[in-house]
């Protein structure tokens, strides 16, 4: 069991139709991930996340959580796998504890005695008596939370988990996500909030148009950006001049007042000696690593695939 | 077995947390209530339906004449305010994909969720008949039953037969039930559901009145409502009764395999 990943999934393909929601997605996800699933809205992440839940049957392709496939071994697949997509849905009609005694009895009727327990790990003990209807959307959030982790999870898969939340409730979301991570909870976490991606998360897969376009560790990912440098100086076009003579020196723009090159530390270290020797003045030159924005921005093209949204709301 | 029990169980939970099982249960309590209390202030009655003629003489033949009228459109009507309703409310409030990712198979939440539309179909009968036999015993007396032979048949027998033509009555019942759940798996949606299963049960009705339907006519939905005849001749003639069994079998497993097979399968996109 140990040595068995907790999300494998190779080669997953959802047609529907003659349109391709997802596109031949490969995830590997190792124990102890916070795993960040990045795309833009409508890039498959949702299918994908339904298809690793069971909920959704793949055209091609298989997935594995713990070495189970929930299309063969049903909800025995998901033993040990909770979480959401696309936000926790409840009875509304009934209170946050009926809900829960509910999905505990779903499960396994003992793990009711867990309800107070998470019920107060998310802050609602005091509105479980009212029903889910009246409820927030950052309850309902929590509330979320709370049911899934009534299954004790290994693997937690949480889709956006902080869309919607004001500014309190997104810290607290990431600050219990954190904890849980702490607590060894291996985490799958959509998001295309990056620098919560950032602040979470060790290994991220970036999808784009049904495609993996990136799939690492986040260090590993960061470590491609290239850095850039500012240059301000006090005769800025020669300035410009000189660094375009420079060897090491590339990508020169000049432009509002300052120089923007691309080169790394040695480079910029001749540079200094080279603009001093030509009697410029250095006023500034200050080092701009590109930021997960950038890169993510870069991978998927920048699209915000409203395309990808309508087939999406086709597919429902 | 415990998993189907265990959603069975929550099934009728929420059966009794939403208003349209009391709008059901209620309609189903209150048409007796109303054709007793016409007919103590009207003169006249409806002589042309089997036991019509005898409806002053014994509270006892109030169910069997409110069942035969119910039995057009009002308890299919009933009956598809749950059926129709209660797989695709899941699909459309996004419920489905929370129960679906916990420990049960999806057969196990699919049977506890026909157990209890067919219990809460079973209810809305036992609800008629009861309030019927008990407002028309209020008004004209808890009495011997002249049976459709013309015998007269003791209060107590008459209760018998009561009882047992309810249950061959739940069959055709139990039918449209198991189409309204078929439809409710296939549309996800519950308006169409309840009006295409309404349409279903009007369309067997209406199939059974026509001429040129005489040769199948005996093996329509609709004409099972009238299976319960047989048991109020003497002797009892097993005909119609035999014939309901198996004709709602057919009525209620085809419909059920579909919509399981279909339930298996399906993709959980909303929500």
């Amino acid at each position: 069991m140990s040595d068995l990943l907790p999300v494998d999934a190779r080669g997953l393909v959802k047609c529907y139709g003659a349109v391709l929601a997802v596109d031949g997605v490969d995830l590997t996800v190792e124990r102890g991930d916070v795993f960040g699933y990045l795309g833009p809205n409508g890039a498959g992440k949702t299918t994908s996340l339904r298809m690793l839940l069971g909920l959704i049957r793949p055209t091609a392709g298989s997935v594995s959580l713990f070495g189970r496939d929930p299309l063969q071994d049903g909800a025995a697949a998901l033993a040990g796998v909770a979480g959401f997509v696309e936000g926790p849905t409840f009875y509304s009609y009934l209170s946050g504890r009926k809900n829960l005694r509910l999905l505990a009895d779903y499960d396994e009727p003992s793990s009711r005695c867990r309800i107070d327990e998470v019920l107060e790990l998310v802050d609602l003990r005091d509105r479980a008596k009212d029903k889910v209807g009246g409820y927030s959307h950052g309850m309902r959030q929590r509330l979320g939370i709370a049911a899934a982790l009534l299954r004790e999870p290994q693997l937690l898969l949480l889709d956006e988990p902080t869309t919607g939340l004001d500014p309190a409730g997104m810290r607290d979301m990431r600050r219990l996500v954190r904890r849980l991570a702490e607590e060894g909870i291996t985490i799958v976490l959509s998001s295309h909030l990056l620098y919560e991606v950032e602040e979470l998360c060790n290994r991220v897969a970036i999808i784009r148009s049904g495609r993996i376009v990136y799939q690492g560790a986040l260090g590993d990912l960061l470590a491609t950006a290239a850095s850039s440098y500012v240059l301000r100086a006090t005769e800025i076009e020669r300035a410009g001049i000189v660094c375009r003579a420079q060897a090491g020196i590339e990508d020169v723009g000049v432009v509002d007042g300052h120089v923007r090159f691309v080169a790394d530390e040695d480079a910029v270290a001749a540079l200094s000696i080279a603009l001093g020797q030509a009697r410029i003045g250095v006023t500034a030159l200050v080092p701009e690593r590109e930021t997960l924005e950038d890169l993510f921005l870069g991978l998927t093209g920048g699209e915000s695939s409203d395309r990808d949204r309508e087939r999406e709301a086709v597919a429902s | 077995m415990t998993g189907v029990l265990s959603v069975y169980r929550w099934e009728i939970v929420k059966l009794l947390a939403q208003k349209r099982t009391y709008l059901g249960v209620g309609a189903a309590a209150l048409v007796p209530i109303i054709f007793v209390t016409v007919l103590v202030f009207q003169s006249g009655g409806p002589t042309d339906v089997p036991l019509g003629r005898y409806i002053r003489d014994t509270g006892l033949a109030v169910p069997f004449v409110v069942l035969f009228f119910m039995s057009i459109w009002g308890l299919p009507l009933i009956t598809a305010l749950v059926a129709g309703d209660i797989v695709a409310s899941e699909s459309q409030s996004g419920t489905l994909k929370t129960i679906l990712t916990r420990s049960r198979e999806r057969g196990q939440v699919f049977a506890g969720k026909v157990l209890a539309a067919l219990t809460y179909t079973a209810t809305v009968v036992v609800a008629m008949a009861a309030v019927g036999l008990l407002a028309g015993s209020l008004a004209w007396g808890f009495r011997p039953l002249t049976s459709l032979s013309g015998t007269e048949v003791s209060a107590g027998h008459g209760l018998a037969l009561l009882t047992a033509s309810m249950a061959i009555y739940f069959l055709p019942l139990a039918g449209v039930a198991a189409f309204g759940l078929m439809l409710s798996t296939l549309t996800r949606n519950s308006a169409a559901s309840v009006v295409g299963t309404l349409m279903f049960a009007l369309l067997m009705q209406l199939l059974g009145v026509l001429p040129g339907t005489e040769s199948f006519r005996a093996y329509l939905l609709g004409t099972q409502f009238d299976a319960w005849h047989g048991f109020l001749r003497v002797p009892a003639d097993w005909t119609p009764v035999i014939r309901a069994l198996w004709v709602c079998a057919l009525y209620i497993a085809i419909p059920l395999s579909a919509a399981y097979v279909v339930f298996l399968r399906r993709d959980v996109t909303n929500g």
